[in-house]
């Protein structure tokens, strides 16, 4: 898994999870995607609510955090169509005028974004025509535009849709492509330009499309 | 005085001001009329009740004065007197002197001799300290700009007793003293005083004075704090009080020995204990020998009014009472003008102030004695002072009612803001672990809460910390007051103790009802008592913690940090809701088994209705329900 990272042992771009569920012990979906994934050289997982029980976050741990990796990864359920609120929280105290944005606020330029979100509706109920009205990527644009303003590139969200009912099978193959994702975006191999692209909806809708010269 | 006498006369003045204070009050005159008007009723003019020894009371009680500078002396810091030098010296000596010209003058006119003249002018300068302060503290006054006017000039009216009694010898109009004339306890210094007995030089002399001052100063300094820590350790609140007794009585003995006004003494002790963590205890321990001691002092001066004579001659004694008030006054508003005080505040300096002092008796006796007046001139004016006085709380009526409602200026907003500059918001009782993370938060925050302890190690410990902290018995109604509890708005009981939460929060409810509680309670029987008796907030000491001990207890088993958080949360939710619900039932006066046997059946409940708290919940976060919709197929429509 890790022939692509740099011979020094470091990884070109650290990524960052921030993972948001507040009632871990009862997901099915969730559990399944991150399990393994504090494995990975080079990945930080994140566990907020675990790390703040009272909701009561450390803001300048966070930053530092921040600072030391390049790509950061908001994992959670879609929760009336936005993250749970520590992840809300999280943004409103973390990202700081003066640090974030703002003149001064440079901490995040070039850094990268990525939603990966489970929704218990279908992918065709996020859809302008569908039950939800919006795809989950026009739904997710207060995340979108936060990232735009402290000038980081947002890609397309990682979604895993009709979770309520997934089988195991399906859910397995969202597992290694999330996991397949993370990899190649520590190692410097998605094509970001394609990956962000406003047209694309979901990241995971092709994976090969974005993630280039991968040895397999 | 022997037995038996003894305890008719203080039965007298007792009754008297246990009947006539609150009449006063329920009027709307002040405790000082009523015990004014006491006086007068069991005096020998009215009902007779006490005759001639009235004097020898009123010298007694005088003690009450002494106790009273050293109360005021408590109440300000050497800074703050610092301060006040402006005010004392300028204002005070302006008065002094004016007043003593013109009532000289006119004593002059009315063809005294003016050495007589001049010590008349000088005796009737002086107000009443004694008056002045109580009716000013009492209408909640001091810290206003006239009544701390009013405060300097009496201060200053105090130090200028000492030169006074080293001039009147030197105005003796005839030879040979008069015999009589009483020694009296304040103004012990007109008798030949110990010191003058040694018959040293001058210089010497002077240097024995400076050298009890500085016994007084550099004594409450460095031995005070050592030595009520000492008396403190032993936890008897007797050894305190006696020990403050033994403090205030020794300094008047001190200052009495080298002729130096006693009250003088004890306000400069008073000052330099001010900064140190017993003055609240000494407040209170020294406040009720001084109230009762001033009671009895008014009481006698009213005894004293000499109706006799007002009745030989009515003419002569009313132009002198008039005169006398009319004098002082003019020059009062005067000066107020010159210093610049407001209208409000210069007519309460004026009325204030415009009546002849305690200090008269004193240096009238003493003129008699060293010849400088015949008793003639003597008894009206003894009658004057004692009618002037008798008439000072009406006149600050007259000022209130009918002279500041039409000329002054309202001065409500000034006063408000002043006293929250000195008072605290929030008084903690009890500085152990409990009281003193509430202090130490509340301190972290910005709020600066006044802190009273019985316990004078902890109080060091704190004070090394650099913490503010008072020694007292926060069960005591007086400690309460002086801690400000009349100002504060919210008091936390964390003393501890079998009981002494229920005593401290029936004391708060009975004199300071304004007062919110949050009181610790030791555990759920406790709370109940405290639920049952209305207290606002209530803790349970060891609630919270064992929960932290728990929630950890659960997060190393494996569970999620937000659920235990959560649950936690409701579980403390959970117990203040029975322990509200428990309260209702639990008995106030059952026998001792069912008492016990109810306590069992309380503590059933709450464990029972422990299991019936939902402990899952937050089904928002993933709703079994949805899961069946789906199934429906009501998401494809």
């Amino acid at each position: 898994m890790n022939q692509m990272q740099s011979p020094s042992d470091q990884p070109r771009r650290p990524v960052l999870v921030l993972f948001a569920h507040p009632a871990l012990q009862k997901s099915r979906v969730n559990s399944k995607l991150i399990d393994g994934l504090d494995q990975i050289p080079g990945v930080t997982f994140h566990d907020l609510y675990e790390a703040y029980p009272d909701l009561c976050i450390d803001v300048r741990a966070e930053q530092e955090l921040l600072e030391t990796h390049d790509v950061v990864i908001f994992q959670h359920p879609f929760y009336w169509y936005s993250t749970p609120s520590i992840l809300k929280e999280w943004q409103d105290l973390v990202l700081e005028h003066g640090w974030a944005y703002g003149s001064t606020g440079n901490a995040l330029r070039g850094k990268t974004l990525l939603s990966v979100v489970s929704t218990g509706g279908k992918e065709s109920a996020y859809h302008p025509d569908g039950y939800n009205r919006h795809t989950v990527r026009q739904l997710l644009a207060p995340i979108e535009q936060t990232a735009h303003l402290c000038g980081m590139t947002f890609l397309a969200p990682f979604v895993a849709h009709a979770t309520l009912r997934i089988p195991t099978d399906v859910l397995a193959v969202h597992t290694s492509d999330y996991h397949r994702l993370v990899i190649a975006l520590r190692d410097d191999q998605v094509d970001l330009e394609k990956a962000a692209a406003r047209d694309r909806s979901f990241i995971n809708q092709d994976l090969n499309d974005v993630i280039r010269g991968e040895i397999r | 005085m022997h037995g038996e006498s003894l305890f008719i006369q203080a039965l007298l003045y007792l009754a008297a001001a246990a009947i006539a204070v609150p009449l006063a009050k329920r009027l709307g005159l002040g405790s000082v009329l009523g015990y004014l008007g006491a006086g007068i009723l069991i005096g020998p003019y009215v009902l007779g009740l006490v005759g001639s020894e009235g004097e020898d009371v009123m010298h007694f009680a005088e003690f009450g004065v002494v106790m009273m500078l050293f109360l005021v002396g408590l109440e300000l810091q050497p800074r703050r007197l610092w301060e006040m030098r402006v005010p004392v010296l300028g204002l005070g000596g302006a008065q002094v002197v004016l007043s003593a010209v013109v009532i000289a003058g006119i004593g002059l006119i009315v063809g005294l001799p003016w050495q007589t003249a001049l010590a008349i002018g000088l005796t009737l300068a002086l107000s009443s300290t004694a008056i002045v302060l109580q009716t000013l503290r009492e209408k909640g006054l001091m810290k206003t700009e006239g009544g701390q006017s009013s405060f300097a000039v009496l201060l200053m009216q105090d130090i200028a007793v000492i030169p006074m009694l080293a001039l009147f010898p030197l105005l003796a109009v005839r030879d040979g003293a008069l015999h009589g004339g009483n020694v009296a306890a304040d103004g012990g210094s007109h008798s030949e005083t110990w010191l003058q007995s040694l018959a040293l030089p001058g210089w010497a002399e002077a240097l024995a004075v400076l050298g009890a001052i500085a016994i007084v100063i550099v004594g409450g300094q460095v031995l005070a704090r050592p030595f009520f820590r000492f008396v403190a350790s032993s936890r008897m609140r007797e050894a305190f009080t006696a020990a403050a007794l033994m403090l205030v009585i020794g300094i008047a003995v001190l200052m009495t020995k080298v002729g130096l006004s006693p009250a003088l003494g004890t306000f400069v002790a008073g000052v330099v204990l001010a900064n140190s963590e017993y003055r609240h205890e000494l407040e209170s321990d020294i406040d009720p020998f001084k109230g009762l001691l001033l009671g009895v002092f008014f009481i006698a001066v009213g005894a004293s009014i000499d109706f006799a004579l007002i009745a030989a001659e009515p003419i002569n004694i009313a132009l002198i009472v008039v005169g006398l008030i009319a004098v002082k006054m003019l020059v009062l508003f005067l000066l107020g003008r010159v210093f610049g005080m407001k209208l409000d505040q210069n007519l309460l300096f004026t009325f204030a102030l415009a009546q002849g002092g305690e200090f008269a008796f004193v240096l009238v006796s003493f003129a008699l004695q060293a010849g400088v007046m015949t008793i003639e001139v003597a008894a009206p004016i003894i009658a004057a002072t004692a009618i002037s006085m008798a008439l000072t709380p009406i006149l600050m009526i007259i000022n209130e009612r009918l002279v500041q409602p039409r000329f002054g200026t309202c001065e409500a907003d000034n006063r408000a803001a002043d006293q929250i500059d000195h008072q605290s918001a929030v008084i903690v009782a009890g500085f152990g672990d409990f009281g003193g993370t509430v202090v130490r938060f509340l301190r972290a925050n910005g709020v600066r809460p006044t802190v009273l302890e019985n316990n004078s190690e902890h109080i060091d410990f704190l004070r090394r910390l650099g913490l503010k902290a008072y020694y007292g018995d926060a069960r005591r109604s007086e400690l309460l007051h002086a801690a400000g509890a009349a100002e504060a708005r919210m008091l936390v009981i964390a003393v501890g103790g079998e009981g002494r939460t229920m005593e401290l929060v029936e004391l708060a409810r009975k004199h300071f009802p304004h007062l919110k509680i949050f009181a610790r309670a030791d555990g759920w029987f406790e709370a109940f008592d405290l639920v049952k008796a209305g207290v606002d907030y209530v803790y349970r000491e060891n609630a919270d913690t064992a929960l932290r001990a728990g929630s950890d207890l659960l997060c190393v088993l494996g569970l999620r940090g937000h659920q235990v958080h959560r649950a936690a949360k409701k579980f403390l939710q959970g117990d203040e809701r029975t322990m509200r619900v428990l309260a209702e039932s639990w008995g106030d006066d059952q026998a001792y088994f069912s008492a016990a046997r109810q306590r069992i059946d309380n503590l059933e409940q709450v464990m029972l209705a422990d299991l019936s708290e939902d402990q899952q919940g937050d089904s928002g976060w993933d709703a079994e329900s949805i899961r069946e919709d789906f199934a429906d197929g009501y998401h494809e429509r």
